[in-house]
């Protein structure tokens, strides 16, 4: 029997959030450490999921099967493929890395890091549920601790609005696309949640098409897409610095993969009667959430509607229905993943410092965090796809499928390529370059060295799979084979 | 001694990146050391190209390259990486690697943040160079954009301190973010009809390498995407030329240039005006004319407009500049309108009975983008060399300035009268060919670009006239320090091969023909 690893990967931050509860509150420094410590466990956990998984062999890897409610057809069912297993390894990153920024939490940390490894434990086993009961109960896992952590350690300033309307609008898109994951339980007469056994269920075309939308874009609320993304800029702005790495990082990423399992997956041909309708809301992410984030003051909007757009494309590259668009998403999701974290994680940086996020406010901080400000940088050259990193690597792909469908989808939404590059330059020239503020002066200090490893670590990833595509594209590929083969080979 | 002698042209195109690298990792203060590596790290390559131009000869060809190195990098969507020289790259390479070890030793003048400075200029290098040696689309691509990153950081960063610019409603920049964003932006949205032209023409062949593309592409028949054929290939060759003709730049898509050249620290122009440009022209004759050939010989008309706009219009207006970094700058839209000029003239004949014409022409267009390269360089390091000294770059704030320093003089008109195209220096003999190559073709417009030249030699001229000759500025008498021993060897190397070229320029010339003949005979 082998080591089951995912199941430790999925179950090691709740364990350790009920730990912490053990912990005495005022032991920051202990609780801080024992957070890092299992953040890097996790971390190394996910690394070697990814590493070891073989592209050329089976479909999923790392199965584990236990029975949970047979009488309803429930058990627990993990496993990786392709597409989530560079997923995985994004999430151990984000943990990672969030956990070392989060490391000013001075206000009950304890019960910080405690929702924060909740939260962590959901959307691990969103990614490697094989049974859609799990999926919808890792979800709903993920998304309760959203609301503690953006309420209680948020910016005061809107942080119980914007829990509050993040929490409603996945909730009730969760509902949504609970109602059609109940159709399709009650329908196929299999009685049963596993999703493999579903996905030959052999559902009517009628009762696909019907579905679909409903799963399709509850679960795709928490992608982000067009026109459910109103809780995200709020939200990512509202929440502390690792709740939105998180929250874009790999929460946004969540909500695209669920729809891609349970929707596509499951309903292709409701998919394939409505993508090619829906690609349109996904273009209205790409070209709008560009422009909005051109226009926007408080330095974190501007990531937060660039998240939009990003993962726009992501919903694209699904969209399109063949090879390239799903590898491109498949490996945007990564890419995206690690590039929103490090944003993030430098405003993050910046506001603890500078305590505004007004851009006009603030500048010259390349001075006083190079660091940062070259990680940004790099950030940046990603999101706007610059060849060389990993954005490139994602986002071609996409744009070639979409040329296979909808030739003029394409070229729309290459204009988002140039309003990202001049609001990145922008954001970058006015908060790192020119004149550091006279309130600054003197008031300011470097990033600590911890701090430098995680952004080293997220640049690495980035340059990484940009530099040498094969260290990821021949995974997503093997998981983006079976999906087309659902599809019928599209 | 195998393993290097088969991947030379990775060497070359690596050697600086590499080097970019350990250039961050020596310590910060000491900045003599990190010049010396910088300048002994751009000449591995310079000496690399010269291995490669003595054995180019004797060198297998194959899908009409030397030197080939394939392997996989993007499986996934047909994309490897793929690199090979022929004549026309192989020019290009060597104009690259003998400019950066040159615009090198004029930066050590820079003080400020020199590790970043040097590793982005090395960077910078192998953008470039990977744009001459890509076989494959998608890399042409990638190495293409790359490019623009370091020398954004090297105008912004590193460029003239003085001088303000509104960028948008009310917000003011200085000179040189506003010129670095310009530069930026102008770029990029031309590339992204490359972008897409290139996606469509990838998933229409199933492939991105380049030498199976010539067939593949050209082949095409039939419908496209619910359109002729034709017409897909039309609205594609529109995409590619416009994203070249604004690297080159072709006139009216030059606007980005002044400001990028002026603003740019004197090493960077060099670089921006000597190699940067040639990129775009380049691609018009390794991607456009072989891709596109039909498409290509309808839009010669307006190409060849175009650049007698530009040999016209940047003459006019380098005449008019007080500036004279502006004057040199636009002097490179003036010279770059010939460059055009020639290829748009073959792009017409070739395959006519002006084909002989076409390939006179061809040749003088390749010359020109190499001798060109060899005088801005010049001309924008000796501007730099007196604003080192005199803090202004105003024409009217000068004069009569030979007396002073009468070695310095003495360079910049033999740089001067090359710019301006004297017989028996090497801007006579690319402009000579390109006129003469151009005339049977497009004699109304060659006829005019010679009206453009005769704007040539005023412009440049008034450049020297108003430096060197008339009253002496009092302010300068015994404060203009003479040109120094390393501003001398970074001119020399130039000054030898501007009259090398224009007094015997067939060891030149021999390998571009023997290109043109294969690639367009």
């Amino acid at each position: 029997m082998q080591f089951p690893i995912l199941s430790v990967l999925v179950l090691l931050p709740i364990v350790s959030g009920v730990l912490l509860f053990f912990f005495p509150s005022d032991r920051k420094k202990l609780i801080y450490r024992f957070a890092l410590a299992v953040a890097f466990i996790a971390f190394l956990l996910s690394l070697a999921v990814y590493l070891s998984f073989d592209p050329g062999g089976e479909r999923y890897q790392f199965v584990e099967h236990y029975e949970w409610l047979p009488a309803l057809g429930i058990s627990y069912y993990v496993a990786v493929d392709g597409i989530s297993a560079p997923l995985v390894l994004l999430t151990g990153i984000v943990m990672f890395t969030g956990v070392i920024i989060s490391h000013g939490i001075d206000d009950r940390p304890r019960e910080f890091f405690a929702f924060l490894f909740i939260l962590a434990t959901g959307v691990f086993g969103v990614f490697v549920s094989l049974d859609m009961f799990a999926l919808f109960f890792f979800y709903e896992i993920a998304v309760f601790p959203m609301y503690l952590l953006i309420a209680l350690w948020g910016w005061k300033v809107t942080r119980e609005y914007a829990a509050m309307k993040l929490t409603l609008y996945l909730f009730i898109g969760s509902v949504v696309a609970l109602v059609g994951a109940l159709a399709m339980y009650f329908t196929s007469g299999l009685h049963t949640f596993n999703m493999l056994e579903l996905e030959q269920a052999g559902f009517s075309t009628a009762f696909q098409q019907l579905w679909f939308p409903f799963v399709f874009l509850g679960f795709a609320v928490l992608g982000g897409i067009f026109p459910f993304h109103n809780w995200s800029p709020d939200g990512h702005v509202a929440a502390p610095t690792a709740v939105s790495m998180f929250h874009a990082g790999v929460l946004m990423k969540l909500g695209a993969f669920a729809a891609l399992r349970v929707g596509i997956m499951l309903l292709p041909e409701g998919a394939k009667f409505h993508l090619p309708w829906m690609i349109l809301l996904t273009l209205v992410n790409v070209v709008y959430g560009a422009f909005i984030a051109m226009v926007q003051k408080d330095f974190k909007y501007v990531i937060g509607f660039s998240s939009v757009s990003h993962m726009g494309l992501v919903i694209m590259g699904f969209a399109t229905l063949n090879f390239n668009g799903f590898l491109g998403a498949g490996v945007q999701m990564f890419s995206h993943g690690v590039m929103t974290a490090l944003f993030f994680a430098v405003v993050g940086m910046v506001y603890d410092q500078a305590h505004t996020r007004q851009i006009p406010e603030l500048g010259g901080f390349a001075k006083v965090m190079p660091i940062a400000a070259v990680a940004f940088i790099i950030g940046g050259l990603v999101s706007m796809g610059m060849p060389g990193f990993s954005g490139f690597i994602a986002e071609f792909p996409i744009f070639m499928g979409v040329w296979r469908t909808h030739p003029w989808i394409a070229i729309v939404a290459a204009i988002s390529i140039v309003v990202t590059a001049s609001y990145i330059l922008r954001v970058v020239g006015q908060v790192f370059f020119g004149e550091l503020p006279e309130q600054f002066v003197g008031h300011t200090r470097d990033i600590k060295v911890l701090e430098k490893v995680a952004l080293g670590l997220l640049c690495l990833a980035m340059i990484g799979v940009g530099l040498f595509p094969s260290v990821m594209v021949p995974v997503v590929e093997s998981g983006v084979q079976h999906v087309l083969s659902l599809l019928g080979g599209a | 001694m195998d393993f290097f002698s088969d991947k030379l042209l990775s060497l070359i195109l690596f050697t600086p990146a590499v080097a970019a690298l350990l250039i961050l990792l020596l310590p910060k203060d000491n900045k003599r050391l990190t010049r010396w590596v910088a300048l002994v790290a751009s000449l591995i390559p310079f000496a690399l190209a010269l291995v490669v131009w003595f054995n180019f000869d004797g060198a297998p060809v194959e899908f009409g390259f030397r030197f080939r190195e394939q392997y996989t990098w993007y499986a996934a969507i047909n994309a490897t990486f793929h690199v090979g020289v022929d004549g026309l790259s192989l020019t290009m390479v060597l104009l690259t690697t003998l400019l950066t070890p040159i615009a090198v030793l004029a930066s050590f003048n820079v003080e400020e943040n020199v590790k970043a400075y040097m590793a982005l200029f090395l960077l910078l290098e192998t953008g470039m160079l990977g744009v001459f040696l890509a076989l494959d689309l998608l890399l042409f691509f990638v190495f293409w954009e790359i490019g623009l990153v370091p020398m954004y950081f090297l105008i912004n960063r590193w460029g003239s301190e003085k001088g303000e610019r509104e960028l948008w409603k009310g917000i003011k920049v200085k000179a040189r973010t506003y010129a670095s964003f310009k530069f930026m932006i102008y770029t990029m949205a031309g590339s992204l009809g490359l972008l897409l032209a290139i996606q469509m023409l990838g998933v229409v062949s199933g492939t991105f390498d380049i030498p199976t593309l010539f067939e593949r592409w050209t082949g095409l028949e039939g419908t496209l995407f619910g359109l002729p054929v034709n017409t897909v290939k039309t609205v594609a060759f529109w995409a590619f030329v416009v994203a070249f003709a604004i690297k080159v730049p072709v006139w009216p898509f030059h606007t980005w240039l002044p400001d990028a050249h002026t603003e740019a620290p004197t090493a960077g122009s060099m670089i921006l005006a000597g190699v940067l440009l040639k990129l775009g022209a380049y691609g018009f004759l390794r991607l456009v004319l072989p891709l596109y050939p039909d498409q290509a010989r309808a839009g010669a008309g307006v190409l060849a407009f175009l650049a007698t706009m530009a040999i016209i219009f940047g003459a006019f207006s380098a005449y008019g500049q007080k500036d004279f970094k502006r004057l040199v700058a636009y002097s490179s839209v003036n010279h770059m309108g010939f460059v055009v000029l020639g290829i748009a003239a073959a792009a017409y004949a070739v395959g006519t009975t002006n084909a002989e014409s076409a390939t006179i022409a061809l040749n003088g267009a390749v010359l020109q983008m190499f001798n060109h390269g060899l005088s801005s360089a010049g001309m924008f390091f000796l501007v730099g060399v007196i604003y080192e000294r005199t803090h202004t770059r105003d024409l009217e704030e000068m004069g009569g300035l030979f007396p002073l320093v009468p070695v310095y003089g003495g360079i910049l008109i033999f740089t001067s009268m090359a710019s301006l195209g004297l017989p028996g220096l090497n801007g006579f003999v690319s402009e000579f060919l390109v006129v003469r190559g151009a005339w049977p073709i497009f004699t109304v417009y060659t006829a005019l670009s010679m009206l453009g030249l005769l704007f040539t030699g005023a412009y440049v001229l008034k450049g020297i006239a108003k430096t060197l000759q008339g009253p002496l500025n009092e302010r300068w008498r015994g404060e203009l320090a003479e040109i120094n021993r390393r501003e001398v060897i970074v001119m020399a190397p130039l000054m030898a091969l501007m009259l090398w070229l224009g007094v015997w320029p067939a060891w030149l010339l021999g390998v571009i023909n023997r290109a043109m003949l294969a690639l367009f005979g």
